[in-house]
């Protein structure tokens, strides 16, 4: 039924090939929000705002420093996730004890300050990145062409979740941190520093998704509205996966990622919305989410 | 608390309803006043949005639910309204029924889908929805897309009011921003609006004593989904257009903002806060995107300092308990 004669195996695969790309780029994120998530109780509407200024972190660094793509990967995540730790002392710091709700409405105060000040100094339109050409070019795999941006894209995101997940949930410091998050007082108590163990967390958090936007430079332009567009899906794909699960947050970005593109190829019209469809679906099914535990 | 006494053929009206009422003759009298004062198209235009906050305030001021994608009903009523106006040449009453009546049937939708979440997982589901219904509005072919819906005919209302007269006009919508007023404090002062609150404040209690919680909350979000709607299909009359603008995402943004600044759970705090807002916006438009600026501003100081919102901080002062 589905214009059987149009697919090709070309576009199938290159369709399946932007998926993962943008599912590299939920799993990151919506990652970043879930690490958030469980230290802070709040959910970081900042993080649509943060992963752009990722991107234009990159995009200084080159044209204004010199700094080449590889500083990028390494200084933006850092900058931002500094910048990121500033603003949880300074003011996330300060509604502690109150109703989440309040944290998510701060840092969607806060996604608008950051979002605005880029529209007005850096207009609408998007800035180029280029590829770094250690990367640039394309191998042929025989049933299609695979640029090399994209495969170190998709390896290179897929180690950076499965690191953190590692780091979670087989290091000490994951077991303090996992300590911290189901008891904050009793971890004090044993002599853990919680505030700076929260603090830390959310600049790493957001320096998940500052790197997500160094990573997404050179194939999205820079933009200021970057961020703005992509965290409505990131939300949807917090939610399938159900928040609190680490694992669970890098399973369902990638797989989401896939059947957008899947979508594309086979029903384009809905490629916009199909991830909002599974998310109604999932609800109605496992209110939780996919990897969450039932409260 | 003095025990009601079971016959009561003239209740003096209690020390609430006097301080609502002298509020509403305030608000009465400001509505009047305004096109005398200011452009009554903005005018006009702030009581739409007005209505908006005021349904938006139902859900979080009155049952603590957190809706970060009420542009959707806000947009869809006013696509409905402006192509059932524009298109079918329906009267602009029975166009803004029609509405109000595609926004309560999406409310039920979403509402049913995402009640059984509460705070922020409430919050960010109703996010990715009204992203949902933004894509749809951009795909389907009778919003025009980009170009929106233009040139929506004011008509006759019931067939006799000429609403291309302003005047008429005016009233028009002053007496929809009060019918939708009053039936939000008529909900918030009613059986109903005491197990809403009850709600808010300690679910599981109110589950305990009996109540199916979830239909309440319900009811309230079809509600607070069909006022929503009622704002959003009067403004398309109004301003004769409908456009992405009205179901995107930063409309849900704008009307969180107007409730948290003129104070969450206070019945007058989503009118000031949207009279500020919009004022705001239309005096500022110049500096194109310090308004973002500014409002993202506004939002981080109302939640560090100033959590009451200005009719909340005014009616703390006053000791006053129902404004």
């Amino acid at each position: 039924m589905f214009l059987g004669h149009a697919i090709t195996i070309q576009q199938l695969f290159g369709q399946l090939l932007i998926g993962l790309i943008n599912g590299s780029f939920y799993a990151l994120l919506s990652l970043g929000l879930a690490v958030i998530f469980g230290m802070l109780n709040i959910v970081n509407f900042a993080h649509g705002a943060l992963y752009m200024m990722g991107a234009f972190c990159a995009y200084f660094l080159l044209h204004e420093f010199g700094l080449n793509y590889w500083w990028a990967l390494i200084v933006a995540p850092l900058m931002v996730g500094a910048f990121g730790a500033l603003l949880e002392r300074t003011l996330l710091a300060r509604l502690r004890g109150l109703d989440p709700l309040y944290g998510l409405l701060l840092t969607f105060g806060l996604a608008l300050v950051v979002q605005g000040l880029f529209q007005n100094f850096f207009g609408a339109s998007g800035l180029p990145y280029a590829i770094p050409p250690q990367l640039s070019g394309a191998r042929n795999l025989g049933f299609m062409f695979l640029p090399n941006y994209r495969a170190w894209v998709i390896g290179f995101s897929a180690s950076i979740c499965f690191a953190t997940w590692f780091a979670i949930e087989k290091t000490r410091l994951g077991a303090y941190l996992r300590a911290a998050t189901e008891n904050p007082t009793i971890a004090r108590a044993f002599g853990l520093n919680v505030p700076r163990m929260i603090t830390l967390t959310y600049g790493f958090g957001v320096a998940l998704a500052a790197l997500a936007g160094v990573l997404a430079a050179p194939i999205n332009q820079v933009r200021p509205g970057m961020g703005a567009d992509i965290i409505a899906v990131v939300f949807a794909v917090v939610v399938i996966g159900g928040m609190g699960s680490i694992l669970g947050s890098i399973i369902t970005g990638f797989a989401l990622g896939v059947v957008e593109g899947l979508t594309k190829v086979f029903y384009p019209e809905a490629s916009n919305t199909v991830v909002f469809v599974i998310m109604a679906v999932v609800l109605l099914i496992r209110p939780a989410g996919l990897f969450g535990k039932v409260a | 608390m003095s025990v009601p006494s079971t016959v009561a053929p003239v209740a003096a009206p209690s020390r609430e309803t006097r301080q609502f009422a002298v509020a509403f003759v305030v608000l009465l009298a400001a509505v009047a006043a305004a096109p005398f004062v200011a452009y009554p198209f903005f005018v006009m235009e702030a009581l739409c949005f007005a209505l908006f906050a005021c349904a938006f305030n139902l859900l979080i001021g009155y049952v603590g639910l957190l809706s970060f994608g009420h542009a959707m009903f806000l947009g869809s009523a006013s696509y409905v309204c402006a192509h059932a106006a524009k298109v079918w040449g329906l009267d602009p009453a029975l166009a803004i029924l029609a509405g109000v009546a595609c926004s309560t049937v999406l409310g039920v939708v979403v509402g049913a889908l995402s009640i059984r979440s509460q705070g922020i997982y409430f919050a960010m589901i109703t996010v990715a929805f009204a992203q949902m219904v933004y894509f749809l509005c951009v795909e389907a072919p009778f919003t025009h897309g980009e170009d929106g819906i233009q040139g929506v005919p004011q008509g006759r209302a019931f067939g006799l009011l000429d609403l291309s007269q302003p005047a008429l006009l005016y009233v028009f919508v002053a007496a929809i921003f009060l019918f939708g007023f009053l039936t939000v404090y008529r909900a918030v002062n009613s059986p109903f609006g005491e197990i809403l609150k009850a709600i808010r404040e300690n679910e599981p209690r109110a589950i305990s004593l009996g109540y199916r919680v979830q239909r309440y909350k319900l009811a309230a979000f079809a509600l607070s989904a069909a006022l929503a709607g009622l704002a959003g299909a009067t403004k398309a009359i109004v301003v004769q257009n409908a456009s992405l603008t009205d179901v995107a995402f930063p409309m849900s943004g704008e009307v969180v903002l107007m409730t948290l600044l003129g104070g969450m759970g206070t019945l007058y705090g989503p009118v000031v806060g949207a009279i500020v807002v919009v004022s705001m916006q239309n005096y500022l438009a110049q500096y194109g995107q310090w308004v973002t600026v500014i409002q993202g501003a506004v939002f981080v100081a109302c939640v560090l300092a100033f959590r009451r919102g200005i009719v909340g901080e005014i009616a703390n002062a006053l000791k006053w308990t129902s404004l």
